[in-house]
Order: structure tokens, then sequence, then C-alpha cells
């Protein structure tokens, strides 16, 4: 056996060695990786920078913890840069783990920026029943959410005085690894017309592009690279840049495997074909 | 009659969501949203049945050599999530049943999910080979979707640029396809159960 | 009178006159005064319109006006309209939204009764009258007088309009089954293209038999009220009597009670119909877990421990699809696939043998049992087809030309 066929039937424990490495070397020494900016990530960073001190922004938090590698970063990087410019956020949830997620986010990103709960920013609870509570929402908040998540009525709530549902806030952001994204696009954005932005894993993203041509999402984050573009954007660098070094490696190992797959395929076609011209 | 009953019934309640998705009025979103929660209760009624199957299939396995250690372990798991819940303050943050799932539950979950950076990386070596044209065709998409990872500096750009249109064009288009073939299908699936056409999913004695 | 008085006389019917003229009634409720020292109000919009909300069940109302003659034009100060309501004539009016300046119309609805547990004094029942008036509010935050007073009241529609091109699909579709199913009837052959997915499930089956090895049923991720897990369901018979027929073992874990009820009932009467009612166990189609990533790895280790020769994933599918079609090529198996999440087919057409893609998995009934009902659903699946892609293409070709009719023809509100 030569080696383009040894190369063809490669054990496949040498190819997660590979990526096992490509994984730990860069946690050993990490470096910075330059990013580009994509349009659609840029849409939701120039949406948020355009609004106005006291504005308010919907935050919907979807993911379990299985994702939030890929998807804390950007909620991060959100919550940052609508604290930074003093608008007024609302944070739901309607995903059974999302509860502790937005707790942490807030509470920690809240003492960084001295943003009070229930005055600079409210975090309403979590629901089941994605399409009904949004649907409610989109009547009147206090529907579905009579009270906050810690069991303040809404109206005794300064953040929420002035406000009584989607027609009140400039956008909605929806962070999810799931299949909500699906019903903010159907009963959302395609019934109270609000405008709509998502984040999402890579591998959901080719899913939802369609969205951004026929204008139904005015900005996709895809991922954890479009976690380190809006870090980029924001100034804040965190988990997401930092990710973006194991990104480039296990991206960069992953692609030289293909080429010596194609190249073994290749080599090793060639000399069948010659072997067989020979025994004609 | 005990065939017919359940066909009759499935069609009946087929027909009426049919003709309610049309009517506007309070009687017919009362319908709907009825029926959305007696689908609720059924799920919920159906839960116990899921954990009598769960545990009786793991007892019997503990018979059995070569299970029965992954049965033993399943067992003290689903005991111990069990008995750690049993009070009211075990549901709060710092109690041993949050930490149990925190700390053990939680990470392990991230670590199947971590698997799959391995398993696209031998996915991908063996799959993305260049045998046919519609094969290399894919390679090369592939090749520069995944090129957006890596620094290349003013090529970044324009990578940009080429991903952007392969995902809001060509990718746009053969989602869409699908999903209008998925479309009809669900349709045409919906109609046969409704119909009685289509009664797999029914049992007979 | 002489000269003095007749010119005296003269100014004074002048300005008895002219502030007859100026004092005309011009409709309005009040006339602000202007404030000279403050900025100007705007001129209120008129013509004001209420009318019922359409496809809806009586709970909205839509208010239409023509725009201030000082928005975009005029002082050109408006900023935004204010919509207030009273439920009666001379009741109390409240604001009910704003809208910016330019806008025309507000959708005024609430069909919620309660608030919590609490009556919402804002809902709006079925056959209720309300009372509307609008105000324009400047840029500088001054209010014009407010319009005339406009009544509406609420009904109940029996028929979503917006709706209709949905239903004239479903007729389409439903003539062409109807027409389909009848021919089959007849005994009239009907081609469908062939699936090698399809086609490779008995010599996948046989594989196990020879090998003496269990086959895996996978049905994902989804509740038996998904279209793609009742696909699995009928895949699930199909392969269920067969391997009760060559005596092979079928394992089937599931996520979800439901699922596990009716995958039990769907094996069982498969071999009850085999003939082989005693060779069922109940314990071969079992609950894991409702989490997905848990489920995932109780199935991998099924996989890695009892090496089935034969895995079919056939349902809804999310991120753990590469993780088991992987585990299942670790193994050795041979692999069957077939979801209708889009982003789960490209893990399953790089990892797995054969690939079912959207519709073919629900298609599959049809081409595994061949019942002539069966293949003229499919046959009437695809003249539908046809029928959407020459609309789309006609569609294409006029909106590029500037004509939207077919468009709006064909455009659903919800």
């Amino acid at each position: 056996m030569n080696i383009f066929q040894k190369m063809m039937q490669i054990d496949r424990r040498w190819v997660y060695l590979a990526i096992g490495l490509a994984v730990i070397i860069p946690s050993i020494k990490s470096f910075d990786v330059p990013v580009t900016v994509s349009p659609e990530v840029k849409r939701i960073y120039d949406f948020v920078d355009s609004l106005q001190a006291g504005d308010y922004v919907f935050i919907c938090v979807d993911y379990d913890p299985s994702s939030m590698a890929e998807l804390n970063p950007m909620a991060v990087a959100i919550v940052n840069q609508a604290f930074v410019k003093d608008l007024k956020a609302i944070f739901v949830t309607l995903s059974q783990f999302g509860p502790g997620l937005v707790e942490q986010i807030t509470s920690q990103l809240a003492a960084n920026h001295n943003k009070i709960n229930g005055v600079d920013y409210a975090f309403l609870g979590y629901r089941p029943y994605p399409a009904i509570t949004i649907l409610a929402m989109g009547v009147d908040f206090s529907v579905p959410f009579p009270q906050d998540y810690y069991g303040t009525p809404l109206d005794s709530l300064p953040v929420m005085n002035g406000i009584k549902n989607f027609d009140d806030v400039k956008g909605v952001i929806e962070i999810t690894s799931g299949n909500t994204a699906d019903f903010w696009l159907i009963y959302g954005n395609g019934r109270y017309g609000f405008p709509l932005a998502i984040g999402i894993t890579g591998v959901m993203s080719a899913n939802y592009y369609q969205y951004l041509s026929s204008g139904q999402l005015f900005g996709i984050i895809p991922g954890v690279k479009g976690a380190a573009e809006y870090e980029e954007l924001v100034g804040f660098p965190g988990e997401g840049k930092a990710q973006m070094a194991y990104q480039v490696i296990a991206h960069s190992v992953i692609i030289i495997f293909i080429i010596i797959s194609n190249v073994a395929y290749f080599a090793t076609r060639k000399r069948k074909a010659g072997l067989e011209g020979g025994n004609q | 009659m005990k065939r017919e009953i359940p066909i009759l019934i499935v069609g009946i309640t087929g027909f009426a969501m049919l003709i309610q998705y049309f009517i506007p009025t309070d009687w017919s979103e009362f319908i709907f949203t009825y029926s959305q929660d007696w689908v609720i209760v059924i799920g919920i009624i159906a839960m116990p049945l899921g954990i009598w199957s769960l545990v009786k299939a793991n007892v019997n396995k503990l018979k059995v050599p070569g299970e029965r250690f992954y049965s033993a372990v399943l067992l003290g798991g689903f005991l111990i999530m069990v008995l750690t819940c049993l009070k009211e303050e075990s549901r709060m943050a710092g109690s041993f049943h949050m930490d149990l799932f925190n700390y053990v539950l939680v990470p392990i979950q991230a670590t199947i999910f971590s698997l799959l950076a391995f398993f696209i990386a031998s996915a991908a070596y063996r799959a993305f080979r260049a045998r046919s044209i519609l094969a290399t065709i894919l390679l090369l998409t592939a090749f520069l979707i995944m090129a957006r990872f890596i620094p290349l500096g003013p090529i970044s750009i324009i990578n940009l640029k080429i991903d952007a249109w392969i995902l809001q064009v060509p990718n746009m288009a053969a989602n869409r396809a699908i999903m209008m073939g998925i479309g009809l299908g669900a349709t045409a699936t919906a109609m046969k159960i409704i119909l009685g056409i289509e009664r797999t999913y029914m049992g007979h004695d | 009178m002489n000269y003095f008085n007749r010119v005296l006389f003269a100014l004074m019917l002048l300005l008895m006159i002219g502030g007859g003229v100026l004092a005309q009634d011009t409709g309005l409720t009040a006339v602000a005064a202007p404030d000279t020292l403050g900025p100007p109000a705007p001129q209120p919009p008129t013509n004001i319109t209420v009318t019922d909300r359409e496809d809806d069940g009586g709970h909205g109302l839509v208010i239409r006006w023509e725009l201030s003659e000082d928005d975009g034009q005029g002082l050109n100060n408006v900023n935004m309209y204010d919509i207030l309501r009273s439920s009666a004539l001379d009741g109390e009016y409240m604001s009910r939204g704003i809208v910016p300046s330019g806008t025309n119309e507000f959708i005024d609805e609430d069909d919620q009764e309660l608030t919590g547990s609490d009556p919402n004094l804002n809902f709006m029942p079925t056959g209720s009258t309300w009372y509307y008036k609008l105000a324009a509010i400047s840029v500088e935050n001054v209010r014009s007088v407010e319009s005339e007073v406009v009544a509406g009241t609420t009904e109940s529609n029996l028929f979503h309009w917006g709706k209709l091109p949905i239903l004239f699909g479903v007729l389409i579709f439903g003539g062409f089954l109807l027409a389909f199913i009848s021919q089959a009837k007849k005994g009239r052959e009907l081609y469908v293209r062939p699936l090698s997915g399809i086609n490779a499930v008995d010599d996948a089956i046989g594989r196990a038999t020879e090998m003496g090895k269990p086959i895996l049923f996978i049905l994902g991720l989804g509740t038996a009220g998904d279209i793609a897990t009742i696909a699995g369901f009928t895949i699930l018979a199909r392969v269920a009597r067969r391997t009760a027929e060559y005596q092979t073992k079928v394992l089937v874990p599931v996520q979800d009670p439901v699922v596990l009820a009716v995958a039990q009932e769907t094996v069982r009467t498969a071999y009850l119909e085999a003939g082989r009612p005693d060779q069922y166990n109940p314990d071969n189609v079992f609950y894991v877990t409702a989490l997905q990533f848990p489920y995932v790895a109780a199935v991998n280790g099924i996989m890695l421990r009892e090496k089935p020769a034969t895995n079919f994933y056939c349902g809804k599918f999310y991120a753990e699809s590469l993780i088991l079609a992987e585990t299942g090529n670790i193994a050795g198996s041979i692999q069957i696939s077939g979801t209708d999440e889009i982003g789960q087919l490209p893990f399953f057409v790089a990892a797995t043998d054969y690939t079912l893609i959207g519709e073919e998995l629900y298609a599959a009934s049809a081409y595994l049992s061949r019942e002539p009902v069966q293949l003229g659903t499919l046959k009437a699946q695809d003249y539908t087809k046809a029928v959407a892609m020459v609309i789309v293409i006609i569609g294409a070709v006029l909106i590029t030309l500037g004509l939207p009719f077919l468009l709006n023809l064909i455009t659903v509100s919800l």
C-alpha cells in the first residue's frame, strides 16, 4: 500500500488528534486574529448605535448552556453597547434554560455600567409556547408577564412606564440556538412588523440569510465569528474574539485535511487508471 | 369499529381545524387555543409512560452482564436527581440539585456538543472529495465559506462579498425550493392522515 | 350728516363686516388663539374615517385620516399624531397611540379580556362602538386643536379574506389529489422517479439479518405532531414488518413519551401483521430522555455496544445529527437518513450512505407500500409543485416588467 492509499484510509483518530491539538494550542499560546466585519453584523451595530438615550430595545435570550460558548459573547456585546448608550433594555426568554443565562448576563453587566434593575432594564422572565407568548406581548407585555422574573408587578417598574407592547420598542434582537427565531419571524415581525435581528449559531446561519434578502430580518450575527465582529465594533473584546484563534486553527486544519484527502484521491485514481491502461 | 372510530375522530378534527384556520371569530380562536391546551395535557399525561418505560427497560438490563454497568449508572443518576429535587428550596441556586445540574449535567451536555468539532473534521475528510462535478462544486463552495474564518488581509473582504452572495442567492434559492417541497409534502401527508389513507401510526389487534 | 360723520360711518361699517368675516365658524370645536410669543400650533388632521378591521374576530377598528395641512407643507412642523378614544361621545378621551408624521392610518385593537386576572379596560368586544378624535403635535410639542369626533363599531368577520390564496392552493391540491386517487383506483400505472434511499431499505434490512445484528431506528427529536415524525412512523411500520418476517431485532430509542406510545403500537402491529406477535418485545421500543444531548449520548452508547448493522434516521434532527451519523460510521453501520430540517441535511448527506431530502421522507411511505392511492397522492404533489413553479416563473417575469398584479393576487395577509 503506497502513501496515497494510506492517506485515503487514514485512521480517524489521527484526525481527532489533529483537531484536539488545534484547540489546545491556542489555549496555551493565544494570539489576536484580525476580524473583518460583515455587512449583516454591522447593520445590527448601526441600528443600536443610532438609538438615543432612553430608547427601548427588546432582547430575547433563547439559548441553552450547550450553545453558551457561541452565543453568550454576542449577547454580552449587545448588552454592553445598549448600556453604554443608556438605552432601556427589556429582556425575555422563551427557553427553559434561559433565566439563569439572562440573570448571569444582566447582573454582571449592570454592575459594570451602574444600571439598576427595574429602572434601566427589566427581565420579564420565561414563558413556554413561543407563538402564544409573542402574540400576547404584541398586545401588552403584561399579558404573558404580569410580573417580572423577580415577582415585581410590571406596572410598578419605572422602566416599564409608558411602554405597553412592541410598538413602543425600537427593535427586537433575538439570540437563539433553536427554532424560536422562526416564531419571531412569523408571529413577531410577520404580525407586528417591528424591526427584527437575530444572533444564531454558525450552523443555523445558512437557513436564515434568505430572510435577510426578503427584508424580514435587518441583521444576522452568525456564530462565534459574528460575535467577534460585534465585539470588534463595540470595542469590548470578549470571548468571541478570544475564540477566533481556535476557529482559525481548527478551520485551517480541516482545510488541510480536505486537501490531503483530495490529493490522495486523485493520486490513487490516476494510479488505477494507469494500471488499467497498462492491463489493456 | 375499533379501527373506524379513531379514523373518524382524525378525519372530523382534521377538517374542523382546516376550516377553523379560515374563520377569525372568537369561537374559532377558542377552539384553536383549547385544542393546543389539550396537546399539552396529553403530553404531560404521557410523561409517566416514558419514565416507566425507561426504568423498566434498564431494570431488565441489570440482569445482562454487558449492559449492567450503564443501566446501573442511569438508574442511579435518575434516582439522585429525583430525590434531591423533592424539596421546594432544591430548585434555588446553590442547592445540591442545582449544583448537580450546573456542574455535572451542563458540562456533560457541552462535552457531547463539542464532539461535533471532531466529527465535522472526520466527516469532511471522508466526504469532501471531488468525485464528480457536483462534488467539486460542493468542495469549492465549502472552501470559500470556511475561508471567511481565516484572516487573509484584503482577500478577506472579497471573500466576504462572495460568501454573502453564495448565502443570499444560490443558498437562498435551494432553501426555498426545499421548503416548498417540504410544505407540499407536509400538506400531502396531513391530507392522507385526515382522509384516512395513511393509517400506519394507528395500531390494531 | 357732514363729511366726517360719513367717513366714520363707513369705517364702522367696514369694521363690522370685516369682523363678521373673520369670526366665521370654520367647524372647529375651539379656536386656539395663536400665541404670538411661542411656537405655532399645527392644523389638525381632517376627514377622519373609522371602519371595522377586516378579517378579524371583531376586536379592531381602522382609523384613517387626511394629513394635517402642516404635515410636509404649510408650516411643516407636524411631528406626530395622537389618536384619542372614548367609549362614549362625551366621555373621557384617552390616547390609544402615537404615530409619526406622514402616517395616515392607525389600527386600534385589543382582544384580551383580562390583564392577568383583572378585566382589561381597553378590551374591544365584538359589536362595541368607540369614538375617536385626533390631534397633531408639532416638533415643539405644541398640540393642535382636536379634530371632529368620529365613531366606529367593531364587527366579527366570518371568513378571513386575506387567507383566500391559501384556500385556493388547498383546493387546487385537493383537486389533483382526488383526480389522481381516482385514476390510481382505476388501475392506471403511475410513474414515480426512483429514490436510492428507498431502494436501499430492503438491502439494509437483509444485511442486518445476514450479520445477525440489530437494526437501530431513530425517530429524531420531534413530537408526535410533527409531520417528519409521522413520516418516520410510516417507515418504521414497514421496517418493523420486514424485521418481524426475518426475525431481526429492531431497537427504537425515543425522546418523547407520546412518540413512545405511538412507536410501540406501530411496531406491535407490524409484528402482528407479519404473523409473529409473540416475538414483539416492548423493551426494544423504549424511552430515553427528553433532553437533546443526553439522548444523543445514550444512542451513541447503544451504537457502540450493540454495533447495529443498519441505522435509520427518520424524523426531526437538530445539532445532534452529525454526532449520531459519525458514531454510526464508527460502528460500521449502513445508514439511511431522512429529515425535513434543511440545516441538518448537509450533515446527513456527508455522513450517511443514503439521504431522503425533505419531501422524499414524506414520500417514503408511498414508495415502500407501492399502494396506488399513496402513489396518487405523490403525483398530486408533483403536479401542484409544477403549478407553483409556473406561478413563480410568470410572477418573476411580471415583477421584473413592473407588473405586480400576480404578486398581489397570491399575497397572503395573516
